[in-house]
């Protein structure tokens, strides 16, 4: 039974960083993930505050899920959503100045990103604490690692530097385009398709085994 | 054919057929190498203005964009259709919309770019929604956009290493006031990309194309007269502000983007009003980009502004079949 449980908290982890992976296979909150990651350094500020608001709203709403009406949840759930995300943003204005200025009004638009209000929806509402915390890690760091391997690309070709660190040399002529929307659009549809054809290739593999 | 004939003489058989009974002798193999005859005098005058640098941007785009198609086509499992010359033109076309001094990564980038995403991410020859070559060069424009506008003098590259770096007449016009000789627009000795430059060998090849009947002339005529009716208005207007009609249909990629782009025969509406439309919204759009937009030069978003309506033209211009929605 014990092992039974931990193997089903496993996989609510798990879910979230291939199965499930927010914005390639869920193509959820895909307004950071456009918006925010023309650097690594930005992509992973965003994802760890989108993080730190879907634990604590997941957790939040788990427990309050037997005393809620169901008429007025998603009113409920946007007000806790929205004191977290007021939390990090205050947190991040505090600490790291520079950040909250580059992420701009996106961190405040955490309170309307789906994958936080579609996991209190989907999981949390009907879960326990101990799986809606797991399912919040899960998801929230398939998440943070999504924004961070699109900064990866787009930081990469659009200013020849990782983590502002120059790794391209002179002769490399940044790619203006990746640090603008179209260059989002362009390594995101990238990104779908390369996760896409990695599944398709795991699901071929098995089935003829 | 024969065959058929010889056994209906003979009263052998009854010979059933399906429509189509009428077929034209065109394939996309001799249209395209017609294109690419076309294309020959406009390569020329860029080899004659620029030197053997645009030979080697044109050669390295056409290299690129049938590489990317055979390596698209074989990743992807699909025949190869290197052959149908569609991809030598699409090369052909972004080597022409290139300034000289461009570098030749960009030119394979721009050319990946194009075939790749533009064409065979939609599935190929005849399923793209916008023109390959221009998406091609739109994505130039917005990855090296200071390197797309680093134009050069004519005639300046043979003589020195670094050649002279000038701006085109519409940028002269837009951003300095100059106004350039048109006999100089005319012939090609302005800076610009390399196919653009030269009116008349554009004219000439599409004048061919024309005759041998590739062209509907409906396309690069409302394409070229409505941007000269628009900016004529204006000219009379205030002759001191704006330029000339003839000045506009001369500059820039209006006649290289009017004979070879607007008639692309896959990103053209079908219908006869349906192309009315798109070519006159194009040139409307490009004489209001030139003389309202931030840039000097409206042609190549112009067409792929339209382009991207072309579905939705040719499904509200379809002709009505005979007594289709009369009243009882």
């Amino acid at each position: 039974m014990a092992e039974d449980s931990a193997n089903s908290l496993w996989y609510e982890f798990k879910k979230g960083l291939w199965q499930d992976i927010p914005p390639f296979r869920l193509v959820l909150g895909t307004c950071p993930t456009l918006a925010v990651t023309n650097s690594i350094k930005n992509g992973i500020a965003m994802g760890l505050a989108t993080l730190f608001v879907l634990i604590c709203s997941n957790v939040a709403i788990s427990a309050l899920r037997k005393y809620v009406a169901v008429q007025v949840r998603i009113a409920l759930y946007v007000v806790i959503i929205a004191l977290f995300v007021t939390l990090a943003d205050m947190f991040l204005a505090a600490m790291f100045p520079p950040i909250s200025k580059a992420l701009g009004p996106y961190v405040p638009l955490i309170v309307v990103n789906c994958i936080i209000l579609g996991r209190a929806e989907a999981f949390a509402q009907k879960n326990a604490v101990v799986p809606s915390l797991m399912d919040a890690l899960g998801i929230g760091l398939g998440f943070t690692m999504s924004l961070a391997s699109m900064g990866f690309v787009r930081e990469l070709l659009g200013f020849g530097t990782l983590l502002n660190f120059r790794v391209l040399g002179d002769w490399f002529e940044p790619w203006i385009v990746m640090i603008l929307p179209a260059g989002a659009f362009v390594v995101f549809g990238s990104f779908i398709a390369l996760v896409n054809w990695i599944s398709h290739r795991k699901a071929a593999g098995s089935s003829s085994m | 054919m024969e065959e058929k004939t010889a056994e209906i003489k003979q009263g052998a058989r009854l010979v059933v057929a399906s429509s189509p009974h009428m077929r034209s002798v065109d394939s996309v193999p001799g249209i395209m190498h017609t294109v690419v005859m076309a294309l020959f005098p406009v390569v020329a005058a860029s080899v004659y203005y620029f030197g053997l640098r645009a030979l080697l941007i044109i050669v390295v785009a056409v290299v690129s964009c049938l590489v990317t198609e055979y390596a698209v086509q074989k990743i992807r499992n699909k025949p190869v259709t290197i052959h149908d010359g569609s991809a030598i033109i699409t090369g052909m076309l972004i080597g022409l919309m290139l300034p000289a001094g461009f570098p030749l990564f960009g030119v394979f980038l721009g050319s990946f770019f194009a075939i790749a995403v533009g064409k065979q991410l939609f599935g190929g020859l005849g399923f793209n929604i916008f023109n390959p070559a221009l998406l091609g060069r739109a994505f130039m424009q917005a990855t090296y956009p200071v390197l797309i506008t680093t134009w050069v003098s004519p005639r300046t590259v043979q003589k020195a290493v670094d050649a002279v770096s000038a701006a085109t007449p519409l940028a002269l016009w837009k951003f300095e006031a100059k106004a350039t000789l048109l006999s100089d627009l005319f012939f090609g000795n302005v800076a610009g990309s390399l196919g653009e430059t030269s009116v008349i060998a554009i004219l000439i090849g599409g004048l061919y194309l024309r005759w041998k009947g590739y062209v509907n002339w409906k396309l690069p005529l409302g394409y070229l007269g409505s941007m000269a009716v628009v900016s004529g208005i204006f000219w009379l207007y205030d002759p001191l502000r704006f330029a000339s009609p003839l000045f506009h249909l001369c500059a820039g990629g209006a006649m290289l983007g009017a004979w070879f782009m607007v008639t692309d025969m896959v990103t053209s509406p079908t219908t006869p009003l349906g192309q009315w439309i798109f070519a006159i919204g194009g040139g409307v759009l490009a004489i209001i980009i030139r003389l309202f937009g931030g840039l000097p030069e409206g042609v190549m978003y112009s067409i792929l502004f339209m382009n991207a309506f072309v579905p939705l033209i040719n499904k509200h211009t379809r002709p009505k079949v005979f007594g289709e929605g009369v009243k009882e």
